[in-house]
């Protein structure tokens, strides 16, 4: 009743956060109020009982990588530590709508990714073998039964790129990710974390080798813990702690169609043609592709990218030539050499990192939130995220991920 | 689209060039041991402003050459061949 009286008058609608003023002291101040940042917060609230705990961005809830995402869920990775740690995170998808009452609308509708040629084939034979192990559901399958699964796509041998297999992992799917980023907020909020839009933070502070505090456009706060997590500022922000990381933010496009009639379940990648397509319940299809060649801060969408998008997926689909394109943006990506996040402690004490999440990290931001909580609040590296330290690049420790995170985002 | 000033062949369209990496130079691989040789392979200063880079001129007359991109509006102020001095006036260090 309440909800159809605001909706006829779209008036009066109860704020889903407060906004405060910001306090001179925090127990926890994270850096970034996107899925990451704000399931950090949510986490160290709910299970970690912390109260003192404030999430601060520059812009909005939501602004970064978090709102502009493509949505993609999966756990089809290459390397066992990284099937692991995404397969904990689909799994707390599944039961996330429920976690924090806010219809995400996570539709586990298979997810395929296609070979054109003899070593992606093998890539994913391999990607295969390694799913089962961890109990993850994935299985490489014929051009048949990918026409059976997608009956629009061309898998004839006749294209420049036939289709000879595709890896077919039935628990990916998309999820409505501004559900997800408001959901985490609203929750975090009712368990006391505040979070502060349009704080930026200019400054860290720190005193023989250990965080103090931030300094804000909106004042000074000390905390002895701060979270980065700002994914593609990540560098700047942590220069501010003076530590350096292997990161290079690169711009990444996508696009969407008007909507026509729902013809498409599965979530399509294309390795080789660089694009991967999906389609919302709202019928909408969603395109994307690889990073922009060259790095840059900049968000402007460009033409380049409309015109190879569509070349592309039409040699896919050539059935949806006549849908036209409604919108197209970018956002920033913080890119690693192994394409595996960095998680943990820096050589700054209580200045910790959740970064390197490149094109990949929006399935991860559940399973990311509970794993730093658990670091922050307890001191300890949980065994999930051990791996994904920033030692790793210093000690020959590379997690490879580039055969499964390139373009399958 | 951006357009970059080749030192050899004049304005050309970035998607001609390939970007190669920040400007810097390789540590002498005696001297340091494996850390310091993995921070120079991985660790980048990613900065958000004016940088100075390798760009390689991919499908023109396939040479290397340094270009001075600001990362945040994409505009190429100067370019240069490989090992010529920067002019006194474009500092990379400033913005
Ligand atoms: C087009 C596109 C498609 C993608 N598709 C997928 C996909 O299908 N599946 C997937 O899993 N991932 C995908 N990603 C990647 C995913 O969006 C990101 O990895 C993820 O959203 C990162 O979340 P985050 O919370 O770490 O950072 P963000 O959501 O980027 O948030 C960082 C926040 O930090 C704030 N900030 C920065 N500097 C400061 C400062 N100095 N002070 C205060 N605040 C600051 C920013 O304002 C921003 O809100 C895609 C990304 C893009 C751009
Ligand atoms: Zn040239």
């Amino acid at each position: 009743m309440g909800l159809l009286g605001h909706g006829l008058f779209q008036q009066d609608w109860p704020r889903a956060w407060r906004t405060t003023e910001l306090k001179p002291q925090y127990d926890v101040v994270v850096i970034g109020a996107g899925v990451h940042g704000l399931a950090t917060a949510y986490y160290l609230a709910r299970n970690h009982g912390a109260r003192q705990v404030a999430v601060l961005d520059k812009g909005y809830i939501g602004g970064g990588g978090s709102g502009r995402n493509t949505a993609i869920i999966r756990s089809n990775y290459l390397t066992p530590e990284g099937v692991r740690f995404y397969d904990r995170s689909v799994g707390l998808y599944r039961s996330l709508a429920a976690e924090l009452n806010f219809n995400v609308m996570f539709a586990q509708r298979g997810h395929l990714t296609l070979a054109h040629n003899d070593s992606s084939l093998r890539t994913m034979r391999w990607r295969a073998e390694v799913n089962k192990l961890e109990g993850v559901q994935s299985e490489v399958i014929s051009p048949a039964d990918v026409k059976a699964l997608v009956p629009q796509m061309d898998v004839s041998s006749g294209t420049r790129y036939p289709v000879l297999g595709a890896l077919y992992h039935p628990p990916g799917g998309i999820i409505r990710h501004d559900a997800v980023n408001w959901g985490y907020a609203r929750a975090a909020d009712a368990l006391g974390v505040e979070i502060h839009q349009n704080t930026e933070v200019l400054a860290i502070s720190l005193d023989r080798g250990r965080v103090r505090g931030v300094n804000t456009s909106k004042g000074k706060v000390s905390a002895p813990v701060v979270v980065n997590c700002t994914a593609g500022w990540a560098s700047l922000v942590a220069e501010m702690a003076g530590v350096s990381l292997p990161i290079v933010t690169h711009p990444l496009q996508a696009a969407v169609t008007e909507p026509v009639k729902m013809f498409l379940q599965a979530v399509v990648v294309s390795g080789s043609l660089h694009v991967y397509v999906s389609q919302t319940d709202r019928g909408e299809l969603v395109f994307g592709a690889s990073t922009d060649p060259y790095p840059s801060y900049s968000m402007r969408g460009s033409l380049e990218f409309t015109e190879e998008l569509a070349s592309h997926v039409l040699e896919l689909m050539p059935g949806i030539a006549k849908l036209r394109v409604l919108r197209q943006w970018a956002g920033l990506c913080d890119i690693t050499p192994d394409f595996s996040p960095i998680m943990g402690v820096t050589e700054v004490e209580g200045f910790l990192v959740d970064v390197g999440w490149g094109t990949y990290g929006f399935k991860a931001g559940p399973a990311a939130g509970e794993s730093m909580a658990e670091l922050v609040a307890t001191g300890k590296t949980p065994e999930l995220i051990a791996a994904f330290d920033l030692a790793r690049f210093f000690e020959g420790r590379l997690v490879g991920e580039r055969g499964a995170a390139a373009v399958g985002h | 689209m951006i357009l970059i000033p080749c030192p050899y062949c004049g304005p050309r369209n970035s998607d001609e060039f390939a970007h190669w990496g920040e400007g810097g130079a390789r540590p002498p691989v005696q001297d340091i041991g494996p850390a310091e040789w993995r921070a120079y392979l991985y660790i980048r200063r990613n900065r958000a402003g004016w940088t100075t880079e390798t760009w390689f001129h991919r499908f023109g007359c396939a040479r290397f050459f340094v270009a001075e991109r600001n990362t945040v509006t994409n505009e190429v102020r100067t370019t240069r061949s490989v090992g010529s001095e920067a002019p006194p006036s474009a500092s990379p260090e400033e913005g």
